[in-house]
């Protein structure tokens, strides 16, 4: 612990600074820019599916070795979690029309 | 803003409530500097990040809060009963139900299950402390001034009136302008912070932090429920989150996510609101199992019956418990086709649930039982719950549904499962636990008193209440017509003797304090389990030598061989952490940043906003290493507890 604290964590401050700047570009394509809607949709669906990956791969361990199966297993609630919002969202809020 | 536009004027109920407010802050101020215990008060409690001083401190906050929820939920019931006194207006009575729900659940049951945990998990497991200590201190604090910030909104403001489930549009910004909305929206963010790293505190405690031996399946019931129930809570609370920031957002900056105008979707709040809430329903009642089937092991003094099949149906609840939301709104229109599969999957949960009330049965069973009055909570929760758990199926019938929808049929069976459930688990928990929490047990025979003043009460207040649901009486009403005026006096009735049961309850507590005799070991119901190896008062670092575990009772069976958990040899210096005051510095903080954006001061809220990133960038940079305890410290500390 004692050495580990005193490093700069390189990894985190990159990611970090990343996903705000990917967030602060996300809010000007909605808000500022005069894009078309559909555009603007796909703009911040690409943002958002790369900051996602950014997020996993610099602060969620997933290349790190020797730790277990731990991370995987929560990825994979997570992604059942993520699966059952999204689509029983659209299942139960689509009233008939689907 | 002046400042009689800031309090609430007008109600003479409300001027009470303040007058009652300043005569309690000053007395705490008074006593505190009277006994000059303000350093005490900063030393031992406010900075501390010793689990079991944070569990106190959790427990005596959800008290506190029972107390202001079961207040409201008098002056409803006083209303119910005699309507045509105006002792409550139309506008005050929506405040009312809406704090008592909001505060019951959030701010009452889980802090009490979450304290109950702090104290017990790490005990159970062979911990010294949580995984991470200072993460611990904040949780509570964000979760404190959380509920702070939601209490005041009465006085100062306006209370929120849109029911605790604040389904839009009725709780957008058109149809509840003020602050009310947002105290809601606020408190319960502030302090969903706090249960969020509770639940991966303790998630990581218990998956990385047990004595050795102790596989996943050698691990008590309770921290089994305890695990569980920290993974609902991770998964779950960051639906809640999104949907209380997207209302905030709504309501402060005007976007449309939720609202009628500009193609926003009010119908979606409900959808949100409730992925996360049956979650949720899960997260206040498998802890509560936990605690009933140590209770029951404990005083039937058997094995508990099932063990796995007690964690596997746990595990099932919890899958479950993510397919059922639509239950709750079957009437909103889904179609029949949605309705069927969310009522499959619905009354699929009982079967789990039952396996448990089976288990508790095969537990008790041929076995000897003591009534001790955690015993009898753990009793009276069976037939009770039981009780609850088939009208909720009944609810989840979806064609039913739509005649008990909103009456108080349903109103009776959340009362039902969540009252003989949870708050019987809390009492049983904290009757259970208290003498390893402070030195000496609860008295018996007031104790049994209140018990039956509660229980009898709690009968008496919901049983009518079913009835009233079929003779078609909605919720949230405040005026009820002579038909169902004879239950609900009834009905009003019980609940004074519930609160009458809640005053003894706390009556023992000072009781107790005064005059039960101090404990000699650590061991006074003859328990089975890792906490009660501890000496009590339990020192600092919980074990002074981490014990070896071989089965699940591991207490049971290191006493049946004669070991005691302690050998002197055996003891090396221990490394603990540095009390801090940051956690509580960093939560006032933020309490004061999300009180300006409820009254939509955005630039102090900005200000504040900068501080807490202040506070968590010293955070950042605060190389503490704790500090050790010696062997020759540990040694005397035990030789006195144990009286070697």
């Amino acid at each position: 612990m004692a050495n580990q604290s005193k490093n700069i964590p390189v990894k985190h401050i990159i990611g970090y600074v990343t996903s705000v700047v990917l967030t602060l570009v996300a809010a000007w394509a909605a808000l500022g820019s005069n894009l078309p809607v559909m555009w603007i949709i796909i703009s911040i669906f690409a943002l958002a599916i790369l900051q996602a990956v950014i997020q996993l791969f610099l602060f969620m361990h997933l290349t790190e070795r020797g730790m277990g199966h731990a991370p995987w297993n929560m990825m994979f609630h997570g992604a059942v979690v993520f699966a059952i919002l999204i689509a029983g969202s659209l299942f139960t809020m689509s009233f008939g029309f689907m | 803003m002046s400042l009689d536009e800031l309090l609430v004027t007008g109600e003479p109920l409300i001027y009470a409530g303040m007058v009652s407010i300043v005569l309690v802050t000053g007395a705490i101020i008074f006593l505190l500097t009277y006994f000059k215990k303000w350093k005490w008060l900063w030393r031992e409690w406010l900075t501390t990040v010793d689990h079991k001083k944070i569990g106190i401190m959790y427990i005596l906050s959800a008290l506190a809060m029972l107390f202001r929820a079961g207040t409201d939920a008098l002056m409803i019931r006083t209303q119910l009963a005699f309507p045509d006194m105006n002792f409550l207006n139309a506008q005050h009575y929506d405040e009312i139900f809406t704090t008592h729900g909001t505060i019951m659940i959030f701010f009452m049951a889980m802090p009490f299950l979450i304290g109950l945990m702090n104290i017990v998990v790490p005990l159970q497991i062979g911990a010294r402390d949580f995984a991470f200590p200072y993460l611990n201190a904040l949780s509570f604090w964000s979760f404190f001034f959380g509920a702070m910030l939601f209490n005041i909104s009465f006085v100062i403001g306006g209370a929120p009136d849109a029911g605790w489930t604040s389904y839009t549009p009725l709780a957008g910004d058109i149809m509840s302008e003020g602050p009310g909305q947002n105290f809601y929206l606020l408190a319960l963010q502030l302090s969903g912070i706090g249960t969020l790293a509770t639940g991966i505190n303790l998630m990581v405690t218990i998956l990385k932090m047990r004595a050795p031996g102790m596989t996943l399946f050698k691990m008590p019931i309770f921290t089994w429920s305890t695990l569980i129930t920290m993974f609902i809570i991770v998964f779950a609370f960051p639906i809640l989150t999104v949907a209380l920031a997207l209302m905030t957002i709504d309501r402060i900056f005007g976007s449309h996510f939720f609202t009628l105008a500009g193609e926003g979707l009010p119908m979606m709040w409900a959808n949100l609101f409730w992925m996360w809430g049956h979650p949720e329903v899960y997260i206040v009642i498998l802890p509560a199992f936990g605690i009933f089937s140590e209770v029951i092991a404990t005083f039937a003094r058997k094995r508990l019956f099932g063990y796995s099949v007690m964690v596997w149906s746990i595990i099932l609840i919890a899958g479950l418990s993510f397919l059922v939301w639509v239950h709750h709104f079957f009437t909103m229109g889904a179609g029949a086709f949605v309705n069927s599969v969310f009522s499959v999957t619905t009354m699929a949960i009982a079967i789990p649930t039952g396996v448990k009330i089976f288990n508790w049965l095969a537990t008790l069973y041929k076995s000897r039982i003591r009534t001790t009055t955690a015993m009898m909570w753990a009793l009276a929760f069976i037939p009770s719950f039981t009780i609850g758990g088939i009208t909720g199926v009944m609810l989840g019938m979806a064609a039913a549904d739509y005649q008990f929808h909103n009456s108080y049929f349903l109103i009776a069976h959340f009362h039902y499962v969540l009252i003989a459930g949870t708050v019987f688990g809390c009492f049983a928990g904290l009757v259970y636990w208290y003498p390893k929490m402070f030195g000496h047990k609860l008295n018996e025979r007031i104790g049994k008193w209140s018990f039956w003043l509660f229980v009898i009460g709690f009968h008496i207040t919901f049983l009518p209440q079913y009835f009233l649901g079929l003779d078609g009486m909605p919720r949230r009403v405040f005026h009820i017509v002579p038909e169902w005026f004879n239950l609900n006096v009834l009905s009003t009735i019980g609940a004074f003797g519930m609160g009458l049961g809640f005053a003894v309850f706390v009556y023992n507590i000072y009781y107790s304090y005064r005059y039960s005799p101090r404990e000699q070991n650590g061991d006074p119901w003859d328990g089975r389990t890792l906490e009660w190896a501890t000496p009590t008062p339990v020192p600092e670092y919980n074990f002074a030598v981490v014990p070896n575990v071989t089965s699940h009772d591991a207490y049971w069976d290191m006493k049946a061989k004669g070991e005691t958990g302690y050998d002197e040899s055996k003891v090396e210096p221990i490394h603990m952490p540095n009390s801090t005051g940051q956690p509580f510095v960093m939560s006032a903080i933020m309490f004061f940043a999300s009180f300006a954006l409820v009254f939509e001061w955005i630039w102090l809220a900005v200000a504040g906003l900068i501080a807490v990133l202040v506070t968590m960038g010293m955070r950042s940079f605060d190389y503490n290493e704790g500090h050790h305890i010696s062997a020759d410290e540990i040694k005397r500390t035990e030789r006195s507890a144990r009286g070697l």
